[in-house]
């Protein structure tokens, strides 16, 4: 059994695990150790060619890869994290943490949404920003989502959110754990509206988003290989006292025992989204669809 | 003599004198006198102590064995509580107890976390901890008391929810979700009280209430003093650093509107007098329920999501 676990060491890698090599021309797989040509990466959408293994994506790079060339609009004011709590770690405010977290990430934030095409279907689609504080959970994260979900409505569309990533923002404490409330308040008044949620979560997506929003679409879909659960890998051995199997609390795991839908290659998600917005919101013109969502009972 | 935290610690010598005092006494007057002195010395020094506790200080006595917890509640401040089991799905999960309960002839049906007091309780009632099913059985109850009509009541208090690979197999994550979502959605008045620890999204499940009360020594945090300072430093000795950074406790949160109320303590906290905190909490519970009372269905439900829908905290 160690063995395996020696093999396979970096199952469900973080990002700084990742080596990029001089000039970024090659990059090693953070899973099977392959060296994999970075151009040659791009062009899997970033998917080991080897073993598969589907590498965190920025934001940029989820929308790029999933919406109709050309078709998103970013939406929503510019908005920022504040430091309610005035936290000082080490002498490191949380203020000075955020500035850094931009400089990292190039993002203002750990989710950005907007209106976009995705197989010629209007959504509203919304993304994590992992590089940004591990796509944490801050009260403009929490805010953000649910002015997604709003602008889902608003508009009439389907909702999909990708999410990846390590859960709440400890330097807001309470008000991060909140989140949690907020955005399933907003979905819950969503859910009224008819309009679907899918739900698509990357390696790795934990606690405060699948024990919120992330979990209750109407469609939870998983990345192959994808970490996927309650609890971080680390923090189950450290309750089991023991080693965890390689693929516990995968996507292949949770579709097994029953709490995703799919497990879906990233090269085949555009078209699988598409397919079920079709049925769900596009070709759902029934008249008793249009009148129950127009007057709910 | 009970146990005293380190905190307490000028408290000895005088709860040592207490204890001779009782051994020796006969119905003597004047030595009768002198207990009450010195009850009232003791007092004194246990207000000026709890009035500073640090808030490392304050996840201690929130933790305390000796603090009472759901079940005690129960039994003290209600009537007629009939336990309800099951999530009707895989178990009964003993790390959480609900059922209907009368509080001053009203009836409402009551959720809450359940702390074992010594080992054996703990094993049974995994320290409070609970798994999917124990949210599963908690949804199941908030949807009987939506449809029965009676307010819902949850007491919190739980370290966290259980991260062991069966919870992951049996869907923790989705439970916990789904119970914040269902009580969010109730068309009945809730409360929630947090008696002790509240940990994490395992305690927020039960916890998005209309009225969000909080014992005077009782705790509300995203992670675990010890978890944050594990992630925070990768040191989970910190965790005194962690528990005053993250702004936990009843005062700091009530400070930041993020509670609707504390619920006092008697003095020395709720372990020194249980008959008197029940009997407050019981208070709390009944002016919250008379102010929701008040509120049509509708505002009510306008009022729970705009309280969960605005919180802000950030810049824009
Ligand atoms: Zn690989």
């Amino acid at each position: 059994m160690k063995e395996i676990f020696k093999r396979h060491p970096r199952y469900g890698a973080a990002p700084q695990d990742f080596e990029a090599l001089p000039d970024n021309l090659w990059i090693r797989c953070p899973r099977c150790r392959e060296l994999l040509y970075s151009k040659e990466l791009e062009q899997t959408q970033r998917v080991c060619s080897k073993c598969k293994y589907h590498f965190q994506l920025t934001a940029q790079e989820r929308i790029d890869l999933t919406v109709d060339a050309g078709t998103f609009e970013l939406l929503g004011p510019s908005m920022h994290s504040v430091d309610p709590l005035h936290f000082e770690s080490r002498g490191e405010s949380y203020s000075d943490k955020l500035a850094q977290y931009k400089d990292q990430s190039e993002a203002d934030e750990s989710f950005i949404y907007g209106a976009a095409r995705i197989d010629d279907q209007a959504v509203v689609l919304g993304a994590t920003e992992f590089k940004f504080a591990g796509g944490s959970m801050g009260a403009v994260f929490g805010e953000r989502v649910a002015r997604a979900i709003e602008e889902a409505e608003l508009r009439g569309v389907g909702l999909v959110i990708f999410s990846s990533g390590g859960g709440a923002r400890m330097q807001e404490g309470t008000i991060s754990l909140l989140q949690m409330a907020k955005t399933v308040a907003a979905l819950d008044r969503f859910k009224e509206s008819g309009l679907p949620f899918i739900s698509v979560m990357a390696d790795p997506c934990l606690g405060g988003m699948t024990a919120s929003y992330a979990m209750l679409g109407d469609v939870n879909i998983g990345e192959p290989g994808a970490y996927i659960g309650f609890a971080g890998r680390r923090v189950i051995e450290q309750t089991m006292r023991q080693k965890l199997p390689q693929d516990a609390a995968t996507s292949e795991f949770l579709l097994q025992h029953g709490m995703i839908d799919m497990v879906v290659p990233r090269v085949e998600l555009s078209s699988v989204i598409g397919r079920l917005l079709r049925a769900y919101v596009t070709c759902n013109q029934s008249s008793i669809r249009r009148r129950l969502v127009e007057q709910p009972v | 003599m009970s146990s005293l935290f380190d905190f307490e610690h000028e408290l000895q010598p005088l709860e040592r004198e207490l204890e001779s005092l009782r051994k020796r006494r006969d119905a003597n007057g004047a030595e009768a006198d002198q207990e009450e002195r010195l009850k009232g010395a003791i007092d004194d020094r246990l207000r000026e102590v709890y009035s500073r506790l640090t808030p490392w200080e304050k996840v201690q006595v929130a933790r305390h064995r000796a603090r009472p917890y759901t079940l005690d509640y129960l039994q003290l401040a209600f009537t007629d509580f009939v336990e309800l089991h099951g999530d009707r799905a895989y178990a009964d999960d003993r790390a959480i107890v609900g059922g209907p309960a009368v509080l001053d002839g009203y009836a409402m049906m009551v959720i809450g976390h359940q702390k074992g007091r010594d080992t054996r309780e703990n094993v049974d009632r995994n320290f409070g901890m609970p798994h999917p099913e124990g949210y599963r059985k908690a949804e199941r109850l908030m949807a009987q008391a939506e449809r029965l009509k009676i307010p819902v009541v949850t007491f919190v208090d739980t370290p966290g929810a259980n991260a062991g690979l069966m919870d992951e197999e049996r869907g923790q994550a989705e439970a916990i979700a789904s119970s914040i979502s269902t009580m969010l959605a109730l068309r009945v008045p809730t409360v929630a009280v947090v008696i002790g620890e509240g940990g994490s999204g395992g305690a927020l499940a039960i916890a998005v209430a209309d009225r969000l009360l909080m014992l005077e020594h009782s705790t509300f945090t995203v992670a675990s003093p010890e978890a944050a300072a594990a992630i925070l430093w990768r040191d989970s000795a910190m965790a005194p650093d962690a528990a005053a950074s993250m702004r936990i406790t009843a005062q700091d949160l009530y400070g930041m509107g993020l509670i609707d109320d504390i619920v006092p303590e008697p003095v020395g906290g709720a372990h020194r007098n249980v008959e008197a905190v029940a009997a407050e909490v019981g208070r709390a519970i009944r002016s919250s329920l008379d102010a929701l009372d008040r509120l049509s269905v509708d505002d009510l439900m306008r009022q729970r999501y705009t309280k969960y829908r605005d919180i802000r905290f950030y810049g824009e």
